[in-house]
């Protein structure tokens, strides 16, 4: 006889369902009044993201050579976000575009995380990170119209927002203060954490301290630490910060975007330094993408992009404590 | 020695805190978009019972702690130490008064209980959810009355003390909730 105590039955409600496809029908709905293109990107790619923070799923590939010079056993990455490629599209003149797609990220699991998950990307020619906050904001009140009130809308800097909750200035403080607000918290310090590792010590702070107190609405985060810059543009001053921002809604982090850093020697730097630190670490290098690099020589328009967590959306919308809530098949039972 | 590495975190996995066995209760993945990922745990002291939280850099690894469940048969008390013997094996466990704690006053000779054992010595011990025991003391019984309203207190056989209702007499073997401390019924033989 089959065996049938297998758990099939989806783990989202029938109104979750339903609720992800208004919404993706309301976000598309958005996106073709204003004229920005939807485009499809491949999963699979011979480079993925460097971020040492990031770990991508890999696969292989058996078959025909794609390309000269390309074994038939390559290398394949699953995408952790179609940056790159939407990247390229710009660069060849596709004007502003948006793509939702699933992608993946190896090791993430947990109540506001699955390894697979929607993400929606897009990216606006000639906006900077302010232009493109007003559009996140436009977007999601439109998209949640009759659904979750988007109230109240705050915005920070990411050293207001420290200064505000722990009285540190995150791009002074050292060390053994940030452990100081940590014990006023009654917390201790993360075992494992090398004190010379700062920027992890700030994402000890933001995840415990801070972002438990961003409390209702939309919350938006900005002018990130350089050293947390990602593919953000960086504005020299004292001190230097990116143009990145971070969206909350409802205390759950959605979305982060950047005015985009457009030098591809830059660029090239940022990749050749994430592999560095990843070796650091002990772990592999990740090949950086040619493709794009040659793209941003070539010229990549001014432009923001911010990626969205579809799922963390439905969580806010559909006030649900997990994402798997959310997901008809979450990893536990796909 | 062995250890856990973070993705191996659970609800009930056993593992070294600050020298003690603890067991983890609840295991929160925590990480932002970019950046570090954690592990927070709550996990119970299993010496002391308090509940603590902790994060763990994720990727880090954690001292196992050799810690077991076993069910052991309540052999006698010797006034310092409570005897306990693994039917299957006759081995044979004492275990002092902070290990058997609270469990002391419902620990009757021959029930068995689960016996939390670290590094083969006992650590915790956990009565029956219900045993038997007769009472030793209490006001006398109010005939006819089986309302159960108001009740009076009684002393049964292990000295614990719980509420049952005014019929109840001395030499009566009540049915006790050892997780509340409630008397549940008569115990019928």
């Amino acid at each position: 006889m089959l065996q049938t105590a297998a758990d099939w039955r989806p783990a989202a409600s029938l109104d979750a369902l339903k609720l992800r496809a208004d919404l993706l029908a309301r976000i598309r709905n958005y996106f073709s009044t204003q004229g920005v293109l939807e485009v499809d990107t491949p999963v699979l790619s011979s480079a993925g993201a460097t971020d040492p923070a990031i770990r991508s799923f890999t696969t292989t590939y058996h078959g025909p050579a794609p390309v000269p010079g390309r074994g038939s056993d390559a290398k394949l990455y699953l995408h952790t976000s179609p940056e790159f490629p939407m990247k390229r599209l710009l660069a060849a003149g596709s004007g502003s575009i948006y793509q939702v797609c699933k992608v993946f990220r190896d090791g993430e699991s947990g109540s506001s995380h699955n390894p697979e998950f929607t993400l929606l990307e897009w990216y606006r020619n000639g906006f900077d990170h302010f232009d493109l906050m007003d559009d996140v904001e436009k977007l999601l009140r439109e998209v949640l119209d009759g659904i979750l009130p988007v109230e109240p809308v705050d915005h920070w800097t990411y050293r207001e927002l420290f200064l505000e909750v722990t009285g540190l200035d995150p791009f002074m403080a050292p060390v053994t203060d940030m452990q100081a607000v940590l014990r006023k918290h009654g917390l201790r310090d993360p075992v494992g954490l090398s004190a010379d590792d700062r920027d992890a010590w700030l994402d000890m702070l933001m995840t415990h301290v801070i972002e438990p107190r961003l409390g209702h609405g939309l919350v938006f985060v900005r002018d990130y630490p350089a050293s947390q810059a990602a593919l953000a543009r960086l504005h020299s001053g004292q001190p230097a910060v990116a143009a990145r921002f971070e969206v909350y809604l409802e205390g759950i982090e959605l979305a982060n975007g950047y005015h985009e850093l457009t030098d591809a020697t830059e660029q090239q730097q940022r990749f050749a330094k994430d592999n560095a630190r990843r070796i650091e670490q002990g772990a592999e290098p990740v090949s950086m993408d040619l493709h794009l690099l040659a793209a941003m020589q070539s010229g990549l328009p001014d432009c923001a992009g911010v990626a969205l967590g579809i799922d963390r959306l439905l969580m806010a919308a559909g006030r649900a404590e997990t994402i798997d809530a959310m997901i008809a098949f979450p990893l536990t039972n796909a | 020695m062995a250890s856990y590495n973070t993705n191996e975190f659970r609800g009930g996995l056993k593992i070294m805190i600050d020298g003690d066995p603890c067991s983890i209760i609840e295991n929160e993945f925590v990480k932002p978009g970019k950046g570090q990922a954690f592990n927070r745990v709550k996990i119970r002291n299993l010496k002391t019972g308090r509940v603590i939280e902790r994060t763990f850099k994720s990727g880090e690894s954690v001292e196992a702690a050799d810690v077991m469940d076993i069910d052991l048969q309540f052999l006698y008390n010797d006034g310092e130490f409570w005897h306990f013997m693994d039917p299957d094996t006759y081995e044979q466990y004492a275990a002092d008064a902070t290990a058997v704690g609270d469990a002391a006053k419902w620990l009757k000779e021959q029930d068995t209980c689960e016996v939390t054992l670290w590094n083969g010595a006992p650590l915790a011990v956990t009565p029956p959810n219900f045993v038997v025991l007769t009472v030793t003391d209490t006001d006398p019984g109010v005939r006819g009355d089986t309302s159960g309203g108001g009740g009076k207190p009684a002393t049964l056989e292990t000295g614990a003390v719980v509420r049952v209702p005014l019929f109840i007499e001395i030499g009566e073997a009540l049915r006790i909730d050892t997780r509340t401390g409630e008397y549940v019924a008569r115990a019928k033989d």
